[in-house]
């Protein structure tokens, strides 16, 4: 019995990686771009939520809806001024720039907003659970993984239903017969950057009410974030939520274990895929 | 004049690809380009497109300097391509790769998803296909319909025949009339010399850069076209 609580717990953890992972996914999918400053980002999304719960009394997700067109924007900008000025044949440069980039978010963070851990106060809804038979979960854990399950719904739906998520994957294939098209590729980098900030976004509410954070732990959501869009298979969104749920089933598993060894066998997992399928679960991308 | 190119240089790092080319579309006209493997054809329509930038005033579109803009805002001013290759998004099906081409000019011609798979009917049954599924030759046909949903003044066709059964060409010239029907002005980039000169106008030869000959299709000989086309004078 134990063991089916760990198996739901795990998969419901895997939900808040999927988050910290389908902005990853979908900037790498479209763009070719690993942005080194995602889990950075992430934090800063969460300080601003706080800033805007703090200073209007607003509960979390309230907080989170006007925090998402800023980060919107924020990445739009981003993208459109920095990132696009270094995009190109080579991978390098982006990858400096994001490096860069997440050093100086680090930094600058905690210089506003000092070393201090901070939370998200979300009420009862922190403690809340919800009986389901065998198991019980909690009720943040499973808002998270249903978040987690519409944003890569919305996403997909995004791709392959609207203009624009075609415009997405025909500057994905090849930009320079897009701009044949009169589609501006910058233009639309610089869409799918500010996208990726909105989701970034929702996956900061969820870290920032579910745990403590501060300035220094970007680097390490951007791990789990990676490691999730690598064994889904880079460029597959669904895959992403596979892949989150996989990191986050030997997390659970693994503490049960030995709560020592949680951090470790997640990361074991991603090995072991990386051992047996090199290109993730479900690879899209064909290059 | 609807496309006029004055003086045009183009080079590749070191590689000087084109030496001053002088060219002129009038609306409405079909107009050859025919040439070896080298002789810049490509990099024309490269430039014409936007995908290589010039200076602004070596292109003119309607007495508009357009030498330095981008690719996106030409397909907005009505000059569309049918690139080398064909070029369709492997990620697109038929239909959405024939929607991409008009997303985002759409101007007021006659084309439309009707118009282009009345033109095309294969396409229609393959329309949920991967565009790249599909044969040469209806490849080709998605590529021309992809540039035709924009409602171009201007139809750059880039090699539409390499690769392709001599009898699949046919199908695919045979929809040029109606192309021109639509009012729009074709450039045809071609090394099948016969094809080019059978639905031209004017005929317009390069050679390593140059632009070796240039008259009304029906007054070529043979003669005439290999001295251009090789350098001889035999």
């Amino acid at each position: 019995m134990i063991w089916i609580d760990v198996l739901v717990q795990g998969i419901l953890l895997g939900g808040l990686y999927a988050l910290f992972a389908a902005g990853l996914s979908l900037v790498f999918g479209i763009m070719r771009l690993v942005n080194l400053a995602h889990g950075d980002l992430i934090v800063f999304a969460a300080f601003a939520i706080l800033l805007i719960t703090g200073s209007t009394g607003l509960h979390p997700f309230l907080a989170a809806l006007l925090a998402a067109p800023l980060m919107f924007a924020a990445g739009w900008a981003l993208q459109r001024f920095v990132l696009n000025r270094v995009m190109g044949k080579d991978i390098l440069p982006p990858l400096l720039i994001t490096f860069g980039l997440s050093v100086a978010l680090q930094n600058g963070m905690l210089e506003i907003f000092s070393a201090d851990s901070q939370r998200l106060a979300a009420g009862p809804l922190e403690s809340a659970s919800i009986d389901l038979g065998p198991v019980t979960v909690g009720t943040m854990p499973l808002l998270t993984f249903a978040s987690a399950v519409l944003v890569i719904f919305a996403l997909n739906r995004i791709f392959y239903t609207t203009a624009l998520g075609r415009a997405f994957r025909a500057v994905s294939d090849d930009p320079t017969t897009a701009s044949l098209m009169g589609i501006n590729p910058k233009s639309v980098f610089a869409i799918a950057t500010g996208l990726a900030m909105v989701i970034v976004t929702i996956a900061a509410l969820y870290l920032g009410m579910r745990s403590n954070f501060d300035p220094s732990i970007g680097p390490a959501r951007l791990i789990y974030a990676f490691e999730a869009v690598i064994i889904g298979g880079l460029g597959s969104l669904w895959g992403t939520l596979l892949g989150g749920a996989i990191i986050g089933v030997a997390q659970t598993i693994g503490a049960q274990l030995n709560p020592e060894w949680q951090i470790l066998a997640g990361h074991l997992a991603f090995l072991a895929v990386l051992l047996i399928r090199p290109r993730g679960l479900f690879p899209r991308a064909v290059d | 004049m609807l496309l006029s190119v004055q003086g045009l240089t183009a080079q590749y790092g070191q590689f000087k690809a084109l030496f001053g080319i002088d060219l002129h579309v009038a609306a409405g006209e079909c107009v050859a380009i025919i040439g070896a493997n080298g002789a810049g054809k490509t990099t024309l329509m490269r430039s014409i497109t936007g995908v290589l930038r010039n200076a602004p005033e070596m292109i003119r579109h309607n007495e508009d300097p357009i030498g330095a803009l981008p690719a996106d805002l030409i397909l907005q001013r009505g000059i569309a391509m049918v690139p080398e290759g064909r070029k369709l998004f492997p990620s697109l099906t038929v239909e959405e790769n024939l929607r991409i081409g008009g997303q985002v000019r759409r101007g007021t011609g006659r084309w439309s998803l009707d118009e282009i798979y009345s033109l095309f009917p294969i396409l229609k049954d393959r329309r949920h296909s991967p565009g790249t599924a599909l044969s040469g030759g209806q490849q080709q046909m998605v590529a021309i319909g992809r540039a035709l949903m924009s409602n171009p003044e201007l139809l750059l066709c880039d090699e539409i025949s390499l690769g392709l059964a001599p009898v699949v060409i046919r199908d695919i010239y045979a929809a040029l009339p109606a192309i021109r029907a639509s009012g729009a002005a074709v450039v045809i980039v071609e090394q099948d010399i016969a094809r080019a000169l059978s639905v031209a106008d004017r005929v317009y030869c390069l050679m390593e850069g140059r632009v070796t000959l240039q008259a009304p299709a029906k007054d070529l000989t043979r003669e005439a076209i290999h001295a251009a086309y090789f350098g001889a004078t035999a």
